[in-house]
């Protein structure tokens, strides 16, 4: 056995500095965890501060004594190289390691252990810890909002059947592949709607909104037989006109009236909210965003330098505003344009205006896969003999969207958490009926249970979206 | 002939098609304030406002113009997106580098850090801060001082003013330390460039930017005093501070709240432009012999920043258009104060609405312009 040099720790003495250091360390953690878990303090006697830094000082030098390099004992090794590189590194580690050990207890017992769940009245929450008594005598008006009671099976069915429908493509044969755009880009929004048309609101809310809505799509599926060279044309002019000719001419409201389901009440869309409401605004504004926000990346990117300047002038000035400006704007300013008889429900008038906000976000991020592809693509396709629609429908499009999934993806992930700003024209989802409850003198007192429960919900749905878009994007990652 | 046509009339149909919208806009909006006898016009804005704001920067009561009110609700968006801009880059920075920690731990707590702030809502964010966390502060006779000054009470935290004398001299002596130590810096650079010998400019810059303002402490006959705040009892159970500075919880809440939650994207920014320096770049750095200091500095940073500036500049305008949410929490910023309660009694919609809306477009075109400005010096000079 070789002079042990204390500041100096190496192989020669391993065992000695292994198990001094390992002892060290384990009084340190100790201490701690006695002194959290127990509220024990082992170091009592000693004055306030020494006691508060001594467990630091022991581990610090405990780590510091087993900091060998190249022990041979793997463990060691891989310990010294993850959490013990050097002496800034083990302090930081301590800290982390000691303000885990000391919060886990409160947080432990203000979720679970000094909580109370049962009940359905405010007397039961006299413990120190979350009253989620109150989630749960609330939870149909967070997730319903004040959609009668009576009827909320329509919401649920609505979206049962509609997380069905949209999980078909899972199911699809090769067969039917190449149906599956068509299917979710045309068919699928329009069978939502027809859901939420006739289910949730049961009434004639949506009207102008299911007009512009069959308008669209009737001109989409008319779109695929007009030659090339007249799509730009008829795309700026057959959608409005359609709209105008089923509003003024067909007089469908008389069919949509005979259509509805016997038996069903309308509920109007000021009763709607909740965690309801959040995902009927992100659906559909979603689904809307995106075909705008591509058509104007695609017009920032023509040649013609008018259609060029319409374009930036759009995207910049919805990107250079607050949504929140824009939602006021819907709700105070929006009604002034237009013709005095012309009444458009507020929660489309709220879905058009995020719709076109994130369209100006969407846009720019096309635009950027656009530029990111050589110009090669672009020669090719047309050296093909393909024309513009034809070269970016088959070619630029399917790589350009190709790469931007995560851009794609953030943006949405900002739309989905965009939509409690819709308090602004007096819409309340989740967190506008948190603040509502909160206000209720039978139940005052609890605002922080209801915003970790919504901020939990928020998570949860945040984080899936991007791990499931990490996930395209590793499926569709090309080498190019 | 044929070639101009098809070249002509697409951008015609468009421009005829926006230019129609607008003018159906503009013709219902006619015809609306018509009925409704509102006439349209700015006139407004030098009229007597009547209505109180509890937190403004310039002196502002009920007998100023609306003009006015509106430049206090600017400042107040100012104020919150310079200090948030602050704290997030700080935040951001330090939390960026730790995602890239070789300790596991750090890493770890890091990216935790980031996943969690960065996936809940702002608005929630900024409703817990201001309904549920900072409601469970003391009550300010209640509160403990901190380091014996500041107080962080229910009401707000309070922190000691300064009190100059002769403020004056001691900015114009910063502001020699400023100038001396860019001299110094070129001097610096010429002489490494010529004899290749290098100057300890980092020292010698903080012993210039200390020693001025303390010779102006000295000699210059600048002083500088406290007012610590001291607790004042109004009636048997409220108290309040008097004295000091005060911040309003409204401001805390949604500066912690923004900075919090955009720093979670600034780490990113950080982390993918560190990432992003090749390798290669640092071996070789190494190679010729530079010290992992010069490596960080002349290699490494120069070139991350590249890659960080612009994303980076884009949360900057995020934050600043985020702070509007202060609305939600009665904190009197532009969309508060003009856009609603100033609204509320003029009924100007349009022209309200258009002019909060033209002031946000001016800071972030102006922020963006200023970041591209700053972002093409530092780029790569390709020949």
């Amino acid at each position: 056995m070789s002079k042990i040099n204390f500041l100096k720790p190496d192989r020669s003495n391993l065992n000695t500095f292994l198990y001094l250091g390992s002892f060290l360390f384990l009084i340190s953690f100790l201490d701690v965890f006695f002194n959290s878990f127990f509220d024990l303090n082992l170091t009592g006697f000693l004055p306030n501060f020494l006691s508060f830094v001594l467990p630091l000082i022991l581990g610090f030098i405990g780590l510091y004594f087993i900091r060998i390099e190249y022990s041979g004992i793997k463990r060691l090794d891989l310990l010294n190289k993850h959490i013990n590189t050097n002496n800034f590194n083990a302090v930081l580690s301590l800290l982390i390691i000691f303000i885990i050990i000391k919060s886990i207890p409160p947080i432990l017992s203000w979720f679970v252990v000094d909580a109370s769940f049962a009940g359905d009245s405010k007397d039961v929450c006299t413990g120190t810890g979350a009253c989620w008594t109150y989630i749960k005598v609330w939870m149909r008006r967070f997730m319903y909002g004040m959609y009668p009671n009576a009827e909320q099976w329509r919401i649920n069915l609505s979206f049962i059947a509609l997380v069905l429908l949209g999980s078909l493509g899972y199911f699809a044969t090769d067969k039917f592949k190449k149906y599956l755009t068509l299917y979710y880009v045309v068919i699928y929004p329009f069978i939502a709607f027809l859901f939420i048309f006739f289910f949730i609101s049961g009434g004639p809310v949506f009207f102008d909104f299911s007009y512009g809505i069959i308008a669209a799509i009737l001109s989409i599926i008319i779109g695929f037989f007009i030659p090339g060279r007249f799509k730009f044309y008829y795309f700026l002019i057959v959608p409005l006109a359609l709209y105008i000719v089923l509003k003024y001419f067909l007089f469908f409201e008389e069919y949509i009236e005979l259509g509805k389901l016997d038996g069903l009440n309308w509920v109007e869309t000021g009763a709607w909210g909740g965690l309801s409401l959040t995902f009927i605004i992100s659906f559909f504004c979603l689904i809307f965003c995106f075909p705008i926000g591509m058509a104007f990346a695609l017009g920032r990117r023509s040649g013609f330098p008018l259609i060029r300047y319409i374009s930036v002038g759009f995207i910049e000035f919805w990107r250079g505003v607050p949504l929140i400006t824009v939602l006021f704007m819907s709700a105070v300013m929006f009604p002034m344009f237009l013709p005095e008889d012309f009444f458009i429900d507020k929660l489309v008038r709220a879905i058009i205006a995020i719709s076109l906000f994130e369209a100006a976000y969407v846009a720019e991020v096309i635009r950027g896969g656009l530029q990111a592809l050589p110009r090669g693509q672009y020669e090719a396709a047309k050296s093909l003999g393909m024309g513009y629609w034809k070269m970016h429908i088959f070619v630029i499009l399917p790589q350009a969207l190709k790469l931007v999934i995560p851009g794609i993806a953030n943006t949405f992930l900002a739309l989905v958490k965009d939509t409690p700003l819709i308090f602004v024209v007096g819409l309340l989802e989740i967190v506008g009926m948190l603040n509502l409850a909160k206000t209720n003198p039978e139940w005052l007192g609890f605002a922080m249970e209801g915003y970790v429960f919504a901020a939990i919900i928020f998570w949860i749905i945040c984080y899936a979206m991007s791990k499931y878009s990490y996930n395209l994007e590793q499926k569709y990652k090309t080498d190019r | 002939m044929n070639l101009k046509l098809k070249d002509i009339v697409p951008q015609l149909i468009t421009v005829i098609a926006v230019v129609l919208i607008f003018g159906f806009f503009t013709y219902n909006a006619q015809i609306n304030m018509e009925n409704r006898g509102i006439d349209f016009g700015y006139g407004f804005l030098s009229q007597e406002s009547s209505f109180d704001v509890q937190f403004s920067l310039i002196e502002y009561d009920g007998s100023h113009s609306y003009f006015r009110a509106y430049l206090v609700g600017l400042l107040n968006t100012i104020l919150v997106s310079v200090i948030g801009i602050i704290i997030a880059t700080i935040l951001g920075v330090i939390v960026g580098v730790a995602r890239l920690s070789p300790n596991y731990l750090i890493n770890k707590f890091a990216a935790f850090y980031v996943e969690f702030f960065r996936n809940i809502p702002l608005l929630l964010q900024i409703f817990f801060w201001y309904f549920a966390a900072l409601r469970a502060l003391p009550l300010p006779q209640d509160a403990e001082a901190i380091f014996g000054v500041f107080f962080l009470t229910i009401k707000g935290l309070y922190v000691p003013a300064f009190i100059w004398q002769n403020f004056s001299i001691f900015f114009y002596t910063l502001v020699a330390a400023v100038i001396a130590i860019i001299v110094i810096r070129i001097h610096a650079k010429k002489v490494q460039e010529n004899q290749g010998k290098q100057i300890p400019v980092f020292f010698i810059s903080l012993g210039l930017i200390f020693i001025f303002p303390l010779l102006s402490f000295l000699i210059g006959g600048v002083k500088l005093s406290f007012e610590v705040p001291v607790l004042k009892q109004l009636a048997t159970t409220s108290f309040i501070y008097e004295g000091g500075v005060s911040l309003p919880p409204e401001l805390i809440a949604l500066t912690l709240s923004l900075s919090l939650y955009t720093a979670t994207f600034i780490a990113e920014c950080v982390r993918a432009g560190i990432q992003g320096v090749g390798k290669g770049q640092k071996e070789a750095a190494a190679s010729i012999g530079l010290t992992p200091n010069q490596v960080l500095k002349l290699v490494i940073m120069p070139q991350a920043l590249r890659i960080i500036i612009p994303p980076t500049t884009n949360q900057y305008l995020n934050l600043t258009k985020n702070s509007s949410l202060a609305a939600a929490i009665a904190y009197p910023d532009l969309v508060l104060v003009f856009a609603g309660t100033a609204l509320m009694q003029t009924g100007k919609a349009i022209e309200i609405v258009s002019i909060t809306m033209f002031t946000y477009l001016t800071l972030s075109i102006s922020i963006s312009i200023l970041m591209n400005w700053y972002n093409k010096k530092i780029a790569i000079q390709e020949k």
